[in-house]
This record gives C-alpha cells, structure tokens and sequence, in this order.
C-alpha cells in the first residue's frame, strides 16, 4: 500500500509508503484529496516514515493539500521525516508554514493541544 | 576529457523512468564508494534534471532523454539531455520557487535542488531545440589510492 489512513479525533494521518517523486505524485494527490473530501478533518499529519526517496514534486504535493485544509481553519504538519528529506523541505521554506515533528505522536500534541492521543 | 569510465543511458519520457533513472545513475557512481548522503544528492539531482526533461522539455509528449556519467579520479560527472522545447529564459527559471507550471503544483525548486546537491551546476538551453544539465558530484568519502 502505498498511501495509508487513520482518523484520530478532527486529524487525519497520511502515511506514504513510497518514494515521491513526479511519477508517484500525481495519484497520491488524487486518493489524499479524495480522502480529505469525505472525512473532512480539521487537520493532516503526513507521516514520511516509509518515505525513503523524495524529490521536489514532494514539496508540491504537501503544500497542496496545505491549502485545501487551511480554507477550513485547519492545520498540517509533518512527521518523522528522513535527514535527506527534511533538508529539501527547509530548503523550500515551507517548514516555517507546515512545522516538522520527530514522530506521528509529537505531531498529534502539537495539534490537540499537548493532549496526548495514544496512537 | 578522459574519464576513468563511463556508462550512456537513453529512455523515453515516461515519468515511470525517473526512478529508473536515479538509481540508475546512483548505482554507476556507487563504485566512487560514496556515504549514504552522497547517493541521496546524486538521486535527487538527477530525478530533478529528468523530470524537468519530461514535463518541461517535452510538455509530456513522448521524447527521448539521454543521461551520460563519466568518473575521473574522485568526482561523477553528469549530463542529462532532451531535444524539447528549451527554456526561453534561464535566468528566470533557475529562480528559487520560480515555476512555469504552478497548476501541476511544481514547487519550482529543482534547480535550486540541484544547485545545493552538486558541487557544479551548468545549464545549455536554447529555444526549439534542447536543454543539457551537466553537474559535477565530488565524492569526499573516496578515499585516493596513494
């Protein structure tokens, strides 16, 4: 599987489990937005665990979904993101935008205001 | 120029070959025995200059895109080539976050990318004809044989 979901409480998680790249994308895009279209949550953690390659289409791909949720008031960030990765992101300057988290579960308090959701 | 050795690829412009590609370009530069932040420069440069080939240079018709690597000593060269439609003007495009096609959600930092990965960065473009992306990588972790 190359995209994952999970729902907790307004958030929703994106886990991507692939390299990102132009080629891969372009349908992540599709299934994200279409994700977000049906559970309409207040924020998105992308979770770049599984993400071992990573190109600028990357930044693209984030930054687009950014704003689709930041119509509704919400919030997205970043989590568990490779050294390789993150330069590219900083680089970019969006990290002063979509903050970046050592993991899934610091990115969750971030967001629901340092409570903490078991994941 | 004498290289050591050298390796010629040539794909059409299908964005399934941009993996293809870095791997590809990183596997023949493995012999340089560089760190794990080396490869990940190398693959990155090189998806950016292909992708640039295939949604720039040739709009996403069907092209071909050509890569050289050459090794002397302790550096890969790299050269990546399309006989698209060019770029009209350099200096604007190789802009950070400068990008032509902000519908597609392209972030326009690929040569910024490239720039910062590479220890040489040299674009030959002209209008009708073709863009050619040679870059330089010097691999540090090579150790010289005395």
């Amino acid at each position: 599987m190359d995209l994952e979901f999970v729902k907790e409480l307004n958030t929703l998680i994106v886990k991507i489990n692939c390299e990102l790249d132009h080629h891969t994308s372009d349908s992540l895009r599709r299934k994200v937005d279409s994700e977000i279209q049906r559970y309409m949550p207040r924020n998105v953690v992308f979770d770049f665990e599984g993400v071992r390659f990573m190109d600028s289409s990357g930044i693209g791909m984030v930054m687009g979904r950014y704003k689709n949720i930041k119509r509704y008031e919400g919030k997205a960030v970043m989590a568990s993101l490779r050294p390789e990765i993150k330069r590219i992101f900083e680089m970019s300057g969006i990290t002063k935008i979509i903050p970046q988290f050592t993991n899934v579960a610091k990115a969750l308090e971030s967001m629901q205001g340092g409570k903490k959701d078991a994941i | 120029m004498q290289y050591d050795n050298e390796m010629r690829l040539e794909f059409l412009s299908k964005s399934s070959n941009e993996a293809f590609a870095r791997v590809a370009v990183a596997a023949f530069a493995s012999q340089l025995d560089p760190t794990i932040e080396e490869i990940a420069d190398i693959k990155t440069a090189v998806s950016e200059a292909v992708t640039n080939s295939i949604i720039h240079g040739y709009e996403e018709n069907l092209g071909i895109v050509k890569i050289f690597a050459g090794i002397k000593d302790n550096a890969v060269d790299i050269e990546i080539s399309d006989k698209g439609k060019g770029i009209d003007n350099l200096e604007e495009a190789m802009q950070p976050l400068y990008t032509s096609k902000p519908d597609m959600e392209r972030s326009g930092m690929g040569f910024t990318i490239m720039e910062n990965f590479m220890d040489k960065l040299e674009v030959q473009s002209i209008p009708g004809e073709g863009t050619r992306i040679i870059m330089k990588k010097v691999i540090l972790s090579k150790k010289l044989t005395p």
